[in-house]
């Protein structure tokens, strides 16, 4: 038992990421943004959910991925944090995967950059790679 | 068996909100040893078990409550020394150390039993009769209270006592105890060259204040929360025995009430007020007042702030449903939204009551601290305390505590002389050091006087020139109010040398960025040679604020209106001539002054900056004039929209570094909205740069100065066959009141402005107020310095500049030529005199 994790999954650009799923709070659909004049290009605004301010954080310009055409009808994947609620942009929303501790293994030493940061190591899935994301690291934004 | 029970405590304590400051020491053993607390004898446990949890909870309770008491002790102690034969106080203060002492023979802390044992030694002496309270006495208590609460810092903070022994302490109150305490010998002069003062210091309020445990006990964490109505009901008829005097009552009614009134709650009426809470030592053994003590119940602080951020949801919630009922024609829904707007307007005023604490809870300790200053500095200085009881939110009241300790420590060090020199100058040799709060126009003003020796504006000035923080021609040019306001700048001192008290140069900047922290403005006026009062505003509430709503590049942003001072909306022509460049630079005329104004998209980046042909070329420009500490800007805007309560949101980490932004808030469509810091904004645009010595605008000198270069005129027909012209900046605003919204006392005609009654008078010599063909009436309402007075004028006909003034008639005093029509110059000022 204590060898398996669940992992909330979705898609950002071509990759396939996840989060521990204890860290996630919910999954909603595109919300109405109020933009942020000056702030970083990666924050995207703020809204409204259920009276509670969140911001929302672009993963893919986090990522340093391009922007794709459809940049309105991103999902919020919204994680907790010590700070309060703090929403994800992702692509498209996944299932939640359970895995095996024994598929997991670190990047390899030719991951560089931005993306060495962010991702903590990968599960060997059947069919594709599951990019686990270092949720700590990607909320945390250069001043 | 005992762990058991424990956990079973820690589980019921897990749903409870508990202060973060939680003594963390994971599996921490810990003996816990009843011991002899002299009259319960108890059997001793040794057994150890692990006990973190309730170690927690009764530590915890403890400290708040050890807490409570010391700053009753510190009163205690300082209106004992008026009166050094009360017994009551003094067992009072005599059942205080033993309860702490017995707790903490009790949690085993050994240090903290020892000095309290020995204070309660010489304490029986006191209570027995056999020594009397002298100042030696007082001030080797007073320095147990402090050992007392440092000891208890370190254990909140490191769950022990700490590595002090605090011998000296203990050998010193053993000496006093046994009546061979010879003051050391440094102090030993100054105390007695003070003795006289110290002796004499009167601290008259404090003592009616607290000859009954008041009700200022709440804790840090806590605060008291009454049932207010039972509790009145009990108050009042006691009052009434005590004094039969009925005005005492809506004195303390209205300042806990009343926020829209000012209120000067009268000390000694708010000071018989019984007790609502009281020390658990106390608790069973007096009479009298326990049903009141029941009626109240203390109320962890997270809690409160959990409801109010719930009501501030509910607010929101509120604004939704009546924009929605709005757009739907449905009486049922109408009148459901309605009820519910009232209801929760109610619950807001409710629940922010919770939070609100008298201002005593911060004064309380400023007497002793005014005693020990006093003391050192060998001067005489008694305190006088008034409107103690006005009301204001606990976040606020833990803000200004510092502040405010500066500032007495401030006018008791620099303000108020030395008693030679008093007495030299014909004033009283005891110096006077006033507080004062009540509230005012939604806002709580608080003022810090003394009768000291005011600032001197010249001293002011050559100190600041001295340290270059201003130019020599900028002080000369300065009025003295001007220069007094120098001493709020950063790095400034003028004390002659520097004590341990103040004058070190960090100081009084540092009180006013505490207070505008908090939304607050801070004003000095000093008359020398009669002393200095401070005033600090400040607003009642943070979370909940009026703001003014704007729209820029299609979105919508919120000025809070503490900042806002006018509006101003050029169109057509006026919108393409008015804006002037100063080598690209834009600015306009406001009544004479220049105002550099600041655009709105450009300062958040929404648009690339205006060229100087586009300035000049919009069609309407939408003018929001700002103060930004001591200086005034105008920021344009697309749209002013309207003025809203807003609920206060604070931004999150990833956007909290940006200065434009003071935090947010939700509309009533559900759309987030951005609020901006004024000051933040003016910072970026560099309208506040350096210290330069601006001119100050001060509304009470421009008054009735007819021809000043520059000032625009408001033209008006007072219907009798004149012309009037009055200098606008006289007026405050225009206003179109209907007839029937006047009222009449007597034979003075007025009507209700914002709360408030305002007396109407014409402008015609054969002044009768008449309306118009609509039954409306122009009013121009002048604000006098501490009152309103609407002045009927008939129409308004024009603004005119004084440029445009033809100014080839008789240049009497009071008439000139106005666009071809002989026009009477109107001071209103005097009109308003007899009103």
């Amino acid at each position: 038992m204590s060898s398996q994790h669940s992992y909330c999954t979705f898609r950002v650009g071509s990759l396939s990421l996840g989060v521990e799923v204890h860290r996630v709070q919910e999954v909603i659909r595109a919300q109405k943004m109020t933009r942020i004049p000056g702030a970083s290009p990666v924050v995207r605004g703020l809204m409204n959910l259920r009276g509670q301010i969140v911001t929302a954080l672009d993963l893919r310009r986090r990522l340093n991925l391009q922007d794709s055409d459809n940049t309105d009808r991103l999902m919020n994947v919204v994680v907790r944090t010590a700070d309060g609620p703090v929403s994800l942009l992702v692509n498209e929303i996944g299932d939640v995967l359970v895995v095996d501790k024994d598929q997991f293994e670190p990047p390899p030493e030719t991951l560089q950059g931005i993306t060495r940061e962010l991702i903590s190591g990968s599960y060997k899935l059947e069919n594709r790679l599951l990019l686990v994301l270092n949720l700590d690291s990607a909320l945390k934004l250069a001043a | 068996m005992f762990a058991g029970e424990n956990r079973q405590r820690t589980k019921e304590n897990s749903g409870k909100p508990l202060p973060d400051r939680a003594i963390k020491e994971p599996l921490q053993t810990f003996e816990l040893q009843f011991r002899d607390s002299s009259k319960h004898r108890v059997p001793v446990f040794c057994e150890r078990y692990s006990a973190v949890e309730m170690l927690d909870e009764i530590v915890k309770e403890f400290l708040v409550e050890s807490y409570e008491n010391l700053d009753q002790l510190d009163r205690d102690l300082m209106a004992l020394e008026e009166t050094p034969n009360d017994r009551d106080r003094l067992s009072s203060i005599f059942r205080t150390i033993h309860t702490i002492k017995g707790t903490s023979g009790f949690l085993a802390f050994p240090t903290l039993e020892h000095v309290t044992h020995v204070g309660e030694n010489l304490l029986v002496k006191l209570r027995d009769g056999d020594l009397l309270l002298s100042e030696h006495i007082t001030s080797g208590l007073l320095g147990m209270v402090d050992a007392v609460r440092s000891i208890l810092s370190n254990i909140e903070s490191s769950a022990n006592e700490g590595g002090e022994t605090y011998e000296s302490l203990v050998q010193q109150l053993e000496a006093l105890k046994s009546g061979t305490f010879l003051p050391p010998q440094q102090t030993a002069a100054p105390a007695k060259a003070t003795s006289a003062a110290s002796s004499e210091i009167q601290v008259e309020e404090v003592v009616e204040a607290l000859s009954k445990p008041s009700q200022a006990n709440a804790s840090e964490s806590s605060t008291n929360v009454e049932a207010d109505q039972p509790a009145k009901a009990k108050v009042q008829p006691e009052v009434s025995q005590q004094q039969p005097d009925a005005e005492t009552q809506p004195a303390q009614t209205s300042a806990a009430d009343s926020a829209a009134l000012p209120v000067k709650a009268d000390p000694p009426a708010a000071a018989r007020r019984k007790p609502a809470g009281k020390p658990s030592a106390e608790s069973g053994e007096s009479s009298g007042g326990t049903s009141i003590a029941d009626s109240s119940v203390r109320i962890d602080v997270h809690l409160l702030d959990k409801l109010m951020n719930l009501v501030g949801e509910l607010v929101l919630a509120r604004n939704q449903i009546l924009q929605f009922s709005q757009s739907i024609e449905d009486a049922g829904m109408a009148a459901a939204s309605q009820r519910l707007n009232l209801i929760t307007t109610e619950l807001q005023e409710g629940v922010m009551k919770t939070r609100m604490q008298p201002i005593r809870n911060a004064w309380s300790k400023l007497p002793r601290v005014v005693r020990d200053l006093s003391i050192s500095c060998g001067k005489m200085v008694q305190v006088q305390m008034e409107g103690a009881e006005t009301e204001l939110d606990k976040t606020i009241l833990e803000a200004i505590k510092d502040p405010l300790t500066h500032i007495v420590r401030n006018s008791v060090d620099h303000g108020i002389e030395p008693a030679d020199v008093r007495k030299a100058a014909g004033k009283p040799i005891e110096g006077t050091l006033w507080l004062r709060a009540y509230h005012e126009g939604g806002q709580v003003n608080i003022e810090i006087s003394d009768d000291g020796g005011g600032i001197s504006g010249e001293r002011v000035r050559n100190k600041a020139v001295e340290k270059g923080l201003i130019t020599p021609e900028a002080a000369a040019s300065m009025s003295d109010r001007e220069a007094t306001q120098l001493i709020l700048l950063p790095g400034f001192s003028t004390a002659e040398k520097v004590t341990n008290v103040s004058g070190r140069g960090v100081g009084m900047d540092v009180v006013k960025t505490n207070v505008e922290k908090i939304g607050g403005t801070l004003d000095i006026q000093s008359i020398p040679g009669q002393g200095t009062t401070l005033r600090i505003k400040i607003p009642l509430t943070l979370a909940i604020v009026p703001a003014l709503v704007v729209t820029c590049e299609t979105d919508r942003y919120c000025i809070p209106q503490v900042s806002l001072l006018e509006l101003v909306r050029l169109e057509g022509e006026r919108a393409r001539t008015d804006i002037e460049l100063m080598h690209s630079v834009p600015v306009y005329r406001l009544r004479g002054q220049l105002l550099p104004l600041v655009y709105l998209d450009e300062e958040l980046a929404l648009k690339p900056h205006r060229t100087d042909e586009e300035r000049r070329s919009a069609d309407v420009v939408n003018i929001v004039v700002l103060q930004a500490e001591d200086r005034q800007f105008g920021l344009v805007v697309d749209h002013i929209n309207d003025t809203q309560e807003i609920v206060v949101k604070p931004l999150g980490q990833h956007i909290k570094g940006i200065s434009t932004y003071a935090g947010s808030t939700i509309m009533g469509d559900g759309t987030v909205a951005l609020i901006l810091d004024v000051l933040g904004i003016a910072q970026q645009a560099h309208v506040l740069c350096e210290h330069t010595a601006r001119q100050f605008i001060d509304a009470n000198s421009n008054r009735s100065e007819h021809s000043r270069v520059g000032e625009s005129w408001l033209i008006v027909d007072p219907k009798d066959g004149t012309r009037a012209a009055i200098p606008l900046s006289n007026v405050a605003r225009l206003e179109e009141i209907s007839t029937e919204a006047i009222e009449k006392t007597g034979r003075q005609q007025v009507v209700q402005y914002r709360g408030k009654i305002m007396p109407l008078i014409s402008i015609s010599e054969y002044g009768q107020v008449e309306p118009d063909e609509n039954g409306a009436i122009s009013l121009v309402v002048f604000h006098d310095g501490h009152r309103n007075v609407g002045v009927v004028v008939g129409q308004i006909v024009d603004i005119v500049n004084e440029a445009d003034l033809t100014d080839n008639g008789p240049d009497e005093d009071d008439t000139r030529i106005i666009a071809g029509r002989v026009t009477r110059i109107v001071d209103l000022a005097q009109i308003a005199m007899n009103a």
